[in-house]
């Protein structure tokens, strides 16, 4: 890497009497994952380079509770919010982006109830709304001309109707975006949605990662679009499965700006 | 006796619509066996909802054929009803084709009915064809087998027995129309663009036969008619006056918005609260029922739930998209609905039959309908709820009863109490310190 990254905290901007003007809520996968701290990273070389002012909660912030929520465990959801709320509360934070559409749905649907009201937006948005606002660049570089699908993350999609943004940024990479056979409303789940991810699947005849993985597939793409750090492990899970991590690649919107640029 | 006629079809409606009305009563009152939940806000995009997704079937025609299919026939039933007021006034004033001093307008409505009534006859016949020699798949899954199966062809034949009667009994009405010189009272009204084909068949009868048989294709239709309308409470067509009500009253948040329990909130906020007495008498309030967490019967889930129970038509499209369906699991969508409506039935017949009290029968929606293993197969996607042609959600129902499982019997599969556990002790599912949060930062 060329640059190290600039990565205020929360903390950090109130010791200096500053706000930023978004919050980044990271998440746990984004946080701890291996795969999922590329693009974080990635996103936050666009933020950098796009000077906008942000900042992370850092070691202050903890799980959203939606795998507890959608597990059932409705105490330990709320524990989690109220938590989470009086953090986000003291630090007066009005607007935050996140590249997690789990985060971002509960974050923007399910806190409100509980004392939280802020601006949530999903990273394909906020990056939508920076090249509207001619802040931000968007060239093909090293993918231009590529196939590019782009898979509908539930709780983006059907759960928050949210199609356009994450589509608007591939076509601006001067690439060949192809739907798949299921895609948007229609879109089929990649298998690790409502807890799935933090256990073993019901006995079946296929896993839905393999499944998904399969519709993609079908459009021969250079590359798979993700916009959820879960959905990118279960694809990617699928493409290994399937035996194709030589052909085929899962990227996150955000490193597909970012990496198209060098950043 | 002239009015013997008369008299035996004012029976015979009482009768039919007597009968519906218990019915209707038996089903509110299940319905209400439900917890109260507020959805009675926001009247306008309820209605708007209602005219578009009922009333517009603008959900249906996602999928194409099946789509205008349905509404041929959903037409036809609309608008053929209008037949039926004629035909009640003449069976109970001995009238014949009573509207007939409509002139023009009344060729135009017997012209429209009578090609509706072959629309839907051809319909309804793709529909026999979907279903029992292409075989769509959602119609032959595992989880609908048995009555319910049966019940599907049942409700076709009767839509053509119906439609051949009404179309049979016009003809029958031609045929003497144009008996030279003219026959009894059947005097010259209506067109006949379809039966005017069937007609030839009643040619070399007698005009008495044709006019008996004209007569028992009229009460057959009409008796048809009534009995139809009371096999509603029995089978899974009652979506077609349930349909209204359900869009309207259904969930009008974001599909990814799960309902808050209050009961919960109440707790955690005592709970976090520094100043709370631990060792403090709970605060006495009267209105206060004792809140059980979750859903394990119909009795836990909400009036709206169960009245999504009673719309469902089983047509399957949410199972047809249900990522765990389709890769084999347990989990049917349309099974959820079907099971919490069969125990609800259930349960209204144990009260029927207990004098209006629920007497426990040591079963549960729970175990006993839905297996846990089901349950835990969902992904929480919500296809089956977008998939839904009247915004039934069989989801909420899901979550409902994990709900039971986690908070009232802490029956989490263990890698899920594993997850619950490190959020609760480091504030995420892993088992990461919540100090290292930021050590992304300064990877390569």
């Amino acid at each position: 890497m060329s640059e190290s990254l600039v990565v205020p905290t929360m903390a950090e901007m109130l010791a200096e009497g500053k706000q930023p003007e978004v919050l980044f809520w990271v998440g746990c996968a984004g946080s701890f994952d291996d795969r999922a701290k590329k693009i974080t990273k990635a996103f936050v070389r666009i933020l950098n380079r796009t000077n906008v002012s942000f900042a992370v909660l850092g070691t202050e912030e903890s799980c959203t509770g939606d795998p507890a929520k959608r597990a059932g465990n409705e105490f330990l959801f709320q524990m989690q919010a109220m938590m989470n709320i009086e953090v986000l509360n003291a630090y007066e934070a009005k607007k935050i982006v996140t590249a997690c559409p789990h985060c971002f749905n509960t974050l923007k649907n399910e806190y409100p109830e509980l004392g939280g009201q802020y601006d949530v937006i999903h990273h394909t948005e906020f990056l939508k709304s920076l090249m509207d606002d001619g802040r931000l660049t968007v060239e093909g570089g090293q993918f231009k001309g590529k196939k590019i699908t782009f898979h509908d993350p539930c709780y983006l999609g059907r759960a928050n109707k949210i199609y356009e943004a994450p589509r608007d940024l591939i076509e601006k990479l001067d690439v060949e975006l192809v739907e798949m056979k299921r895609s948007k409303a229609n879109g089929l789940c990649c298998g690790a949605g409502g807890a799935q991810m933090f256990k073993d699947a019901e006995p079946g005849n296929k896993e839905v990662n393999v499944l998904r993985t399969e519709d993609a597939l079908e459009v021969k793409p250079d590359i798979i679009a993700a916009g959820c750090p879960f959905c990118n492990t279960m694809l990617t899970d699928g493409i290994k499965h399937q035996e194709k991590e030589g052909q085929v690649k899962v990227m996150d919107i955000a490193e597909l700006i970012a990496n198209a640029q060098d950043l | 006796m002239s009015y013997l006629d008369n008299i035996l079809f004012a029976i015979l409606l009482i009768v039919g619509f007597g009968f519906f009305a218990s019915s209707v009563k038996k089903i509110i009152r299940n319905i209400n066996l439900g917890v109260d939940v507020n959805r009675k806000d926001n009247s306008k995009a309820r209605w708007k909802n209602m005219a578009m997704i009922a009333l517009g079937q603008s959900k249906m025609v996602k999928r194409p054929v099946a789509g205008v299919l349905h509404i041929v026939v959903y037409l036809g039933f609309i608008i053929i009803n209008i037949e039926l007021l004629e035909i009640i006034i003449d069976g109970l004033f001995g009238t014949h084709r009573v509207f007939a001093f409509l002139g023009t307008a009344y060729d135009v409505l017997i012209g429209s009915f009578e090609i509706l009534a072959l629309l839907v006859l051809v319909a309804v016949s793709v529909f026999w064809i979907r279903r029992n020699i292409i075989r769509l798949k959602r119609f032959i899954n595992p989880d609908l087998k048995g009555f319910p199966k049966s019940d599907a062809n049942y409700i076709l034949y009767f839509e053509m027995v119906l439609m051949t009667l009404f179309l049979l009994m016009n003809a029958s009405d031609l045929h003497l129309q144009n008996v030279p010189g003219g026959f009894s009272h059947f005097h010259k009204a209506g067109s006949f663009p379809v039966s005017q084909f069937i007609a030839p068949i009643f040619n070399g009868m007698s005009n008495e036969l044709v006019m008996l048989l004209s007569e028992v294709f009229w009460w057959l239709h009409i008796a048809g008619i009534l009995v139809f309308m009371n096999y509603l409470y029995f089978s899974k067509h009652l979506h077609i006056l349930l349909a209204f009500p359900n869009t309207y009253f259904a969930n009008l948040n974001p599909e990814g918005q799960f309902d808050n329990l209050e009961s919960v909130t109440k707790e955690v906020k005592l709970m976090m609260d520094p100043n709370a007495d631990p060792f403090a008498a709970a605060p006495v309030d009267e209105n206060a029922a004792p809140s059980k967490f979750g859903a394990s019967d119909v009795q836990d889930l909400n009036w709206v739930q169960l009245l999504n129970a009673y719309t469902c038509t089983e047509c399957g499209r949410c199972t047809s998209s249900c990522p765990a369906n389709q890769t084999g699991k347990k989990l049917s969508p349309r099974k959820i609905m079907m099971d919490t409506r069969d125990r609800l039935q259930e349960v209204g017949k144990n009260i029927d039959a207990n004098k209006g009290v629920f007497i426990p029968d040591n079963k549960t929606l729970l175990n006993d309908y839905i297996t846990t293993e089901e349950l835990w197969a969902c992904t929480s996607c919500n296809a089956c709820v977008e998939e839904c042609p009247v915004n039934i959600s069989p989801l909420s129902i899901i979550m409902d009863m994990r709900r039971y499982l986690v908070m009232e019997q802490s029956a989490a599969p263990m890698s899920l109490n594993a997850m619950m556990t490190n959020i609760e002790n480091n504030g995420a599912p892993w088992q990461y310190n919540q100090q290292d949060r930021l050590n992304w930062k300064n990877e390569n």
